[in-house]
């Protein structure tokens, strides 16, 4: 292997900048997570273990983990599930397929933030939209305050997320749904198979690969997802059981809200090692049944 | 009687024999589900118009006065249709120009420097053997499930303290950094995971080793067979990541609110979240701004629709 030093040169530039923005941001974020370490005004106080015994006992922490836990889990199921039945309904020599496509994949292109503004209006108890044909349709008495009310505020937030991401993982899908031989199918309704037996037999372990990265990419999205909280609900509305302050929501706010750096980067890192934890062991879970 | 297309004579006007048999159509790919199929496009229509409803509203109410939005039934096609939000928004005193040029400069610059240097990576992890290639990898994968929450700080304080820039002397104190600046918006961001993710397994799957061997014995060096020969090739995973990138740049609201602290330096997505007022909104401005900062996400991906939709097939999805 001659010119070996080209390879590392081509990724020196990605390398410089993974050393510098996640390398040693991590090691920083380290140190501060030691510190009482102010965004502004005083030098940093180092206070050992404080920081972590805090968040282990700071209840807005441990409930904006449960919060994301709903938020991740609401989110990405039914997300990825109306993606893979959509997929499925297209798969089929549909007329109209670019148009259905199209319509599924709009809410995609809007741009979260700018979704999270559209739908704060579509819940407005005055005038939104879903007020007033909930209500044409029997299924509410009384105008509804979805997203300043505890126990609708989070389940509002998650309808605007699947709205705004099953078009992506039906693109996918659909994708992997094309490359599945058809031969297969064709054997399979020679031998008897009903058509659940070959979704279960067929289709999902075909897709067991376009799954798994899609599990990745809505995973990762939906724990990172600060736009639709900050624009809907602030992580109101406020009181215990019903608020929507999610892990990154909270952490912002200890940061920039309430300065406390060094407090803020020991969150991060308790939920750092949390989700290691749960990402190794997903992973021994998957390594079995896919070949990455 | 036999059937033949167009008549009952075949084309050189001979009767047609008695027992002569048109060959069977060609076996077209069979339908499944015969008796679902009305079902199915109601499931599909309903659905469409649940998805499309939320954005067709958008447009509508960006064409009303405010006080027409708060008026039931809602309208889905304006009345009285008027362009007076879009110049209303324009007009609003805020810097929307130089917003609107914010979004298109980061988003711009953040997906071509991303293109170019996420291809670059992927080449060699796709074509090229080198000692620590698969650590490098999988180092880049596992950073994937590192959260979002254990950099943002850390980054914050490293932009801060970033010598020589932002009038920061060389140990990096007395200035900003590269907060505050476009700097802080567009450094950060060499490389992505996934998009090396993403063109390692096309280049894997759509470049044939032969190809790259037969340049490397016309004598091209690794970055002419890079430029010259695997790029052509990847063009649509390249949409696929542009649009991706772009995208995401472009509705990013985490960054641009802890880095930017002048007004004349917001996107256009964080600019318009300050339309939020309690009990005050403006909803019909924002919904305004809405449109145009929806439309040319819209108009990219329909110009590059083809291509992404051959780039997401190709690649990601088979191990």
């Amino acid at each position: 292997m001659r010119r070996e030093w080209t390879a590392y040169l081509f990724n020196a530039p990605g390398l410089i900048v993974f050393l510098i923005f996640t390398v040693y941001a991590l090691y920083v974020s380290f140190t501060m997570s030691f510190h009482d370490w102010p965004l502004v005004g005083d030098a940093p106080e180092f206070v050992g273990l404080d920081n972590y015994r805090d968040a282990l006992s700071d209840d807005e922490f441990i409930e904006s983990l449960g919060h994301t836990v709903y938020f991740v889990v609401g989110t990405v199921v039914p997300t990825m599930a109306l993606g893979l039945g959509l997929a499925l309904l297209l798969n089929s020599q549909i007329r109209g397929l670019g148009l259905f496509r199209t319509a599924y994949y709009l809410p995609t292109l809007t741009p979260l933030p700018i979704a999270a503004l559209l739908w704060t209006w579509v819940y407005n108890s005055d005038a939104g939209l879903a007020n007033y044909y909930l209500e044409r349709l029997g299924i509410i008495d009384e105008p509804v305050f979805w997203l300043a009310n505890r126990a609708t505020a989070m389940p509002a937030v998650i309808v605007m997320n699947i709205w705004a991401g099953a078009g992506f993982s039906m693109l996918v899908y659909l994708a992997g749904l094309q490359a599945v031989p058809n031969e297969l199918y064709e054997a399979a309704e020679v031998d008897g198979a009903s058509a659940w037996t070959r979704f279960r037999r067929i289709t999902l372990p075909l897709l067991a690969p376009t799954t798994f990265f899609l599990l990745i990419i809505n995973l990762v999205g939906a724990t990172k997802n600060f736009a639709s909280i900050f624009v809907m609900t602030n992580g109101g509305p406020p009181g215990p059981g019903g608020s929507t302050t999610t892990v990154v929501y909270w952490i912002y706010t200890v940061a920039f809200r309430f300065y406390e750096l060094g407090y803020a980067s020991a969150l991060a890192y308790t939920l750092f090692i949390l989700l290691f934890a749960f990402s190794f062991m997903q992973y021994r879970w998957y390594r079995k049944r896919v070949e990455l | 009687m036999a059937r033949v297309a167009g008549g009952e004579r075949h084309e050189l006007g001979q009767p047609v024999p008695a027992d002569w048999e048109p060959l069977p159509p060609p076996r077209r790919r069979r339908r499944r589900f015969t008796p679902m199929r009305p079902l199915r496009y109601l499931i599909l229509a309903v659905l469409a118009i649940l998805f499309v409803a939320p954005f067709a509203y958008m447009v509508s109410a960006s064409f009303q006065p405010l006080a027409q939005m708060f008026r039931l039934p809602p309208q889905w096609i304006p009345d009285d249709p008027t362009i007076a939000n879009y110049t209303g928004f324009f007009g609003s005193g805020r810097d929307i120009g130089r917003w609107v040029f914010n979004s298109f400069f980061v988003s711009t610059v953040n997906t071509a420097i991303i293109l170019f240097f996420s291809s670059l990576i992927a080449y060699t992890f796709a074509k090229r053997t080198f000692p620590g290639r698969d650590f490098l990898f999988l180092l880049g994968l596992a950073t994937l499930m590192l959260p979002t929450e254990v950099t943002l700080i850390p980054n914050y304080v490293i932009m801060k303290n970033f010598p020589l820039l932002g009038g920061n002397d060389i140990l990096g104190q007395g200035g900003h950094g590269m907060l505050n600046s476009y700097w802080g918006l567009i450094a950060p961001n060499v490389a992505s995971v996934f998009g090396i993710f993403l063109l390692r397994q096309y280049m894997k799957s759509a470049v044939p080793d032969e190809l790259i061997d037969a340049a490397r014995i016309d004598g091209a060096g690794h970055f002419r067979i890079y430029w010259r020969v695997v790029m052509p090739l990847c063009k649509p995973a390249l949409a696929a990541v542009a649009i991706f990138t772009f995208q995401f740049y472009w509705g990013d609201l985490l960054g641009p609110l802890i880095i930017i602290s002048s007004s004349e330096l917001y996107t256009l997505p964080l600019g318009l979240t300050t339309f939020v007022l309690p009990n005050r909104s403006l909803w019909h401005l924002i919904m305004a701004g809405s449109v145009l900062a929806t439309v040319p996400l819209i108009v990219i991906f329909f110009i590059f629709q083809r291509q992404f939709v051959r780039g997401i097939s190709l690649s990601g999805i088979k191990g």
